[in-house]
């Protein structure tokens, strides 16, 4: 196991915690939800507020739809050699009301994945550098 | 008044890898288009281009380029950028101006030479570009494709066998189209054979880009009427509407969609509600079509426009397909020019196309492809950033 530091492959997009949470704002107005953050201006038509506060999101959801990649995606994509597929997954979350895009993490593939099941958020490396092991936020079957 | 326009001629640089520069295969699609009108360059009083940035650079501005390849007379040039939807823009500007009053007959040209392999965005780090933050995470183009023909399966039971069919369907169409790229009749079994790109997706799932070039020559009904052009097929309807906050499917390049969350607000499908605002306008209904182009960049997602244009109920495109209804000599034939399967994307070249072949088609010049008594015709399509459009022609 590499003794380097974990960093956050994109800054501040989730916290770093065991149990971690994605990074997004709220609309102070009408509630609406953004991920990435906004703290411009409201995307809602019928709001134009430009106070937003930063919230944690929902850590779980249920899978909207899931599929992988077979081929190695291109810069800046850092793929590992050999290539090895991954699955991805993208999940609902209830309370925002919105779907968020993630790898799925190592190991499940996409024969262990169906429309609705519950996924958890978690954090795994994306690819190393000399110096740390850049993580993001991945999606992993919620154990029954 | 009349909200239309005539079409008057269409013309197509042959799809392929052809690697020439973009402004050649305009202008062959230009000048085919004008010969087929009759109607001389320098009546042509406006020009329309539909540009592409992704690799003719944006100095390249594309109605000027096409004006000038052409020989400048002096026509009025606009160039509409808008991702797949750029040509029916580009027709939408030149209906304006023809509406307006302010010209009688124009030129649309879009024409696209493409690169090979995935479509990549620059590097650096670059959290704000979308397109940026999904390829580092190891999400391409056909990761969305593959999120909606896999929600079909989980959702209506369709089938990989279902999937391979339209690529079936749309080969045989497309091997009687001389202007397509890929004419060969390929097999479910060819299919299954390609490797697997994003699961349930193979290869032969997905459309390839490709270099192309396509023009129309439209004008006002009073310039069809005055040279004798009366009865050319008519656009009826262009829509080129964005979503409805709160777009409810994940779309590229997006790392999440809209939240549905706010008081008031519903999430709705963008693809959907594209044909709405283009039936309404040419005051006709989905029962009205005689034919469709759609862009089918996946085998599964022409399952999904047939469904979007309302040509069967909300997850039964795939019994329509197993009917032979979508075939050609089907109740309503779906991709007979052979389709993005057969054609690979030419971006501002692609949303004309789609034009060219309804052209074809209700002037029943289509030959060994001709849908029989043809007599309106609609396009969907749709590409990155909110863009696309849905365009009804008629008889």
């Amino acid at each position: 196991m590499s003794q380097k530091p974990q960093v956050p492959a994109i800054e501040g997009w989730h916290t770093m915690a065991a149990k971690p949470h994605l990074i997004g704002t709220q609309c102070a107005s009408c509630g609406t939800y953004f991920f990435p953050k906004q703290n411009d201006y409201c995307r809602n038509p019928q709001c134009d507020s430009t106070d937003f506060r930063e919230v944690e999101l929902s850590r779980t959801g249920q899978i909207w739809s899931y599929t992988n990649a077979c081929y190695k995606p291109p810069a800046p994509f850092v793929a590992n050699e050999p290539f090895e597929p991954y699955a991805i997954a993208a999940v609902q979350l209830e309370k925002e009301q919105m779907v968020v895009l993630g790898q799925v993490v190592e190991g499940v593939s996409v024969e262990d994945l169906k429309v609705g099941m519950s996924m958890e958020l978690v954090l795994e490396a994306l690819h190393e550098t000399d110096d740390d092991i850049k993580v993001t936020w991945k999606w992993q079957p919620v154990a029954q | 008044m009349s909200k239309e326009i005539a079409i008057l001629g269409v013309g197509m640089h042959p799809w392929g890898k052809w690697g020439h520069n973009f402004v050649q295969y305009g202008v062959a699609a230009a000048r085919e288009a004008l010969e087929d009108a009759g109607v001389p360059w320098q009546d042509i009083t406006y020009v329309s281009g539909g540009a592409t940035i992704r690799n003719g650079y944006p100095g390249y501005v594309a109605g000027a380029t096409f004006a000038q390849a052409l020989g400048w007379q002096g026509a009025e040039v606009n160039t509409s950028y808008a991702a797949c939807a750029s040509g029916s823009q580009a027709l939408a500007a030149a209906r304006n101006k023809i509406l307006a009053g302010e010209c009688e007959v124009a030129l649309v040209v879009g024409a696209d030479t493409t690169p090979k392999g995935f479509l990549a965005p620059a590097g650096g780090y670059r959290p704000d570009d979308p397109d940026w933050v999904r390829f580092y995470l190891g999400i391409t183009n056909p990761t969305y494709f593959a999120l909606y023909a896999r929600r079909r399966m989980d959702l209506y039971g369709d089938t990989l066998a279902d999937f391979a069919a339209v690529k079936v369907k749309n080969s045989l169409a497309g091997s009687k189209n001389p202007r397509a790229r890929y004419r060969k009749c390929f097999t479910a079994e060819d299919v299954a054979a390609s490797a697997m790109v994003a699961d349930p997706l193979r290869l032969m799932d997905i459309c390839a880009t490709s270099d192309g070039g396509a023009a129309m020559i439209v004008s006002s009904l009073e310039y069809a009427r005055k040279i004798g052009k009366a009865d050319a097929p008519r656009v009826a309807a262009i829509s080129l509407v964005t979503p409805t906050f709160a777009s409810s499917v994940v779309e590229m390049p997006d790392i999440a969609t809209d939240s549905a969350a706010a008081e008031g607000v519903q999430a709705q499908a963008y693809r959907a509600s594209l044909p709405v605002k283009a039936y309404e306008e040419a005051g006709i209904g989905p029962s009205d079509v005689d034919l469709a182009e759609v862009y089918d960049l996946s085998t599964a997602l022409e399952l999904d426009w047939i469904e979007d244009l309302q040509l069967a109920p909300r997850g039964e495109a795939a019994a329509l397909l197993r009917a032979g209804d979508t075939a050609l000599g089907g109740k309503i034939p779906v991709n007979v020019s052979g389709g993005l399967a057969c054609f690979g994307e030419a971006v501002p070249a692609q949303a004309l196309a789609q034009v060219c072949e309804l052209t074809w088609q209700l002037r029943g010049q289509a030959g060994d492809r001709q849908v029989q008594g043809a007599r309106v015709g609609i396009t969907a399509n749709q590409g990155l950033f909110g863009h696309g459009s849905s365009v009804v022609v008629k008889k």
